[in-house]
């Protein structure tokens, strides 16, 4: 650089630089300000309810438009539940699948089935819930479900979460679509910070005999163990917030019910099925109210997802 | 020479009609309700070929529309559920209804795919209270004495979303079974007592079709374009009708709009030998007093073009047009109610 250029960069830069920053910043305070704003409308559009029923919201099961008899319960339980499910099963699927792609996978293949996982995580969630109405229901309904209806229905305890006839709707379908969705998600955060672990301490267990098994649960997952957490908690964000693909099978029906084969509800659904035509202040507040309380387990989860992660990397940081 | 002159007089032509189009063209704009989309939607496209003005709609729901009249923020808002005379009192608001429909019954049963089945108000009642659960239920079986009804659970499929449909639909069971009255009562959602919700028609058409037994209620044209199996209804004469253009358009005939305050009126259960128990109408609300007079006095022109040429559009998408008679008496209301801001009839 010349000194003509590095004099002109001097004198022109102090104020663009401050200007600029002061853009950055904007921008930054931009998103907490629009959190904030989203905060308190629902705080305000919540009121009636708020000052109505108080805190018994969350436990009551009522829902009663016409007789403006609001409570959360069921769309809570079911959000709760159907995450539940999508987990259960999305987590060891993840698991396996970035296992795969990270110790196991040949080098020719790495590449497209890592595009594949993230393509899938592209689809929008409306295609799923069609797909899932669809397609997966009907074959759910005539193969899978008395099938699980026969086999397990007649356990005591456990026999009631499969009770009831074959609907092909419900519960156990919305956590199932659920879990197809959250597994592109935990998968690739897992693929990444099993990646992070540096190959000397792979190699080092490897070279004292260990087997690919015990590389990969005494060494890959301790020390990746934390992150996994957090992108299991980026995967139940999505699953807890997820509304047209859960709307199309999950039933919709506002009861509380021990079997995973009946309908249920979730919030996100509740929202997006009445809010259309929610007439009365009673009815409109109840359903500000429902995202109000998605809105805090959404940010509870996230919360506590950045705060492992933010572990991780601290971690990261003293050990190099 | 002469050529060059009607040019240019052809020019200054379409140039002094575009301005004054430009003029004109204050386009009106209405929100709510989903159910009479299409038809507001067609009209509102032919209205624009014929006068040049446009008409926007906004079909965000019944809920909307209602807050969005309120807001002052539309020229009009439509509504599947008439407001209540007090409410509409209170809001400053009129109404009338501007297109009309029925809700059907369609049902799937593998075993009989043939069969005709009839029902009644209050069978249907009990199937959606969850006290009738199988098809070979007695009360079923005498209603249908030719059908060989199997020993199979009713499914039942409502909606989930809130709708026009559902209003009529509990509106009718209200009226024909008391129980249903004071447990459930009638709106654009209620709680139901049992049953699988589906979203919009598509959704309780699409669950229908899928579960053997189910039974469930979508709006006619779906019904018919989706070629469904759709139940006869004893009406409330004692006479068992099929839906039709007729059956609507009777049930529409036997009412008495000029008796009903504020036109607060549903069209379920009237008495008529060919009525469809079910029929109902989609209702426009616009303020009583009128800040912008021109552009209600656009909204009413728009309504009265489409009462008049409107008809055979409405067919196409099989909703009954309003018969002549209730226009007129519409036509009356809008002189009487609504008033410019110095008091002033605006139509």
């Amino acid at each position: 650089m010349s000194d003509l250029q590095s004099q002109h960069y001097a004198r022109s830069a102090p104020w663009k630089d401050v200007a600029f920053e002061w853009l950055t910043r904007a921008f930054a305070f931009l998103v907490f300000s629009i959190l904030a704003a989203i905060l308190v409308s629902l705080l305000a559009g919540s009121q009636p309810t708020l000052q109505k029923y108080g805190v018994s919201f969350i436990w009551s099961h009522d829902w009663d438009p016409v007789k403006e008899q609001f409570g959360a319960l069921v769309p809570i339980y079911g959000t709760v539940l159907s995450s539940l499910i999508a987990m259960l099963i999305g987590v060891p699927v993840s698991f396996g699948i970035a296992l795969f792609l990270t110790e196991l996978s040949p080098r020719w293949l790495k590449r497209p089935l890592g595009t594949a996982i993230e393509l899938l995580a592209a689809i929008p969630s409306i295609i799923y819930g069609m797909w899932g109405l669809f397609v997966f229901v009907p074959l759910f309904q005539t193969h899978l479900q008395p099938l699980l209806i026969d086999a397990l229905g007649d356990l005591p305890l456990l026999g009631a979460l499969f009770e009831g006839p074959p609907l092909g709707i419900g519960m156990l379908t919305a956590g199932l679509i659920l879990s197809v969705m959250v597994i592109p998600f935990i998968a690739a955060v897992m693929r990444d910070v099993f990646e992070l672990v540096p190959p000397m301490l792979k190699e080092s267990a490897y070279g004292l005999g260990a087997t690919t098994w015990e590389v990969v649960w005494r060494v890959v997952l301790p020390y990746a163990r934390v992150g996994v957490i957090g992108g299991v908690m980026l995967g139940l964000g999505r699953a807890l917030g997820e509304t047209m693909a859960v709307t199309f099978v999950i039933g919709n029906a506002h009861r509380l019910a021990a079997s995973l084969m009946a309908p249920g509800n979730s919030i996100a659904s509740a929202l997006a099925n009445e809010f259309t035509e929610a007439v009365g202040d009673l009815y409109f507040s109840a359903l500000i109210e429902l995202g109000l309380i998605l809105f805090l387990i959404t940010t509870i989860v996230l919360g506590l997802s950045k705060l492992l992660l933010l572990r991780l990397t601290r971690r990261e940081g003293t050990r190099t | 020479m002469i050529k060059i002159e009607l040019a240019s007089r052809a020019l200054g032509f379409a140039a002094a009609a575009s301005l004054s189009w430009g003029a004109l063209a204050a386009d009106i704009t209405g929100a709510g309700a989903t159910f009479p989309y299409p038809i507001y939607a067609k009209w509102a496209d032919a209205y624009k070929k014929a006068t040049g003005v446009g008409m926007n709609y906004q079909s965000i729901g019944s809920g909307g529309g209602i807050k969005q009249i309120t807001a002052k923020t539309v020229d009009f808002g439509a509504s599947d559920m008439p407001m209540k005379p007090e409410d509409l009192e209170k809001n400053g608001l009129m109404q009338f209804p501007a297109i009309m429909g029925g809700d059907v019954i369609v049902y799937n049963l593998k075993s009989v795919p043939t069969a005709a089945i009839v029902l009644t108000g209050p069978l249907i009642a009990d199937i959606y209270l969850g006290k009738i659960r199988k098809w070979n239920d007695a009360a079923l079986a005498r209603q249908n004495p030719g059908v060989k009804l199997p020993d199979q659970a009713i499914s039942v499929v409502h909606r989930s979303d809130g709708s026009g449909t559902t209003f009529i639909f509990t509106n009718y069971l209200s009226r024909v079974s008391e129980e249903w009255k004071t447990r459930v009562g009638e709106g654009t959602s209620v709680a139901w007592p049992t049953g699988v919700g589906g979203k919009g028609n598509e959704g309780v058409a699409s669950y229908v079709q899928r579960i053997d037994g189910a039974i469930g209620y979508v709006e006619y044209a779906y019904a018919k374009q989706n070629r469904l199996s759709v139940a006869k209804m004893t009406n409330r004469d004692g006479n068992v009708v099929a839906p039709s253009d007729e059956t609507f358009a009777a049930a529409a005939a036997g009412a008495d709009w000029s008796k009903a305050p504020g036109m607060y009126l549903v069209l379920t259960d009237q008495p008529g030998k060919q009525s469809w128990p079910m029929t109902g109408a989609s209702f426009i609300l616009m303020r009583k007093v009128q800040e912008k007079a021109e552009n209600a006095k656009e909204v009413l022109k728009f309504f009265d073009w489409s009462f008049r040429n409107g008809q055979k559009m409405a067919d196409e998408l099989d909703y009954v047009p309003i018969p002549a008679p209730v226009v007129k008496l519409i036509q009356s209301t809008w002189k009487s109610q609504i008033k410019d801001a110095s008091g002033k009839a605006v139509y």
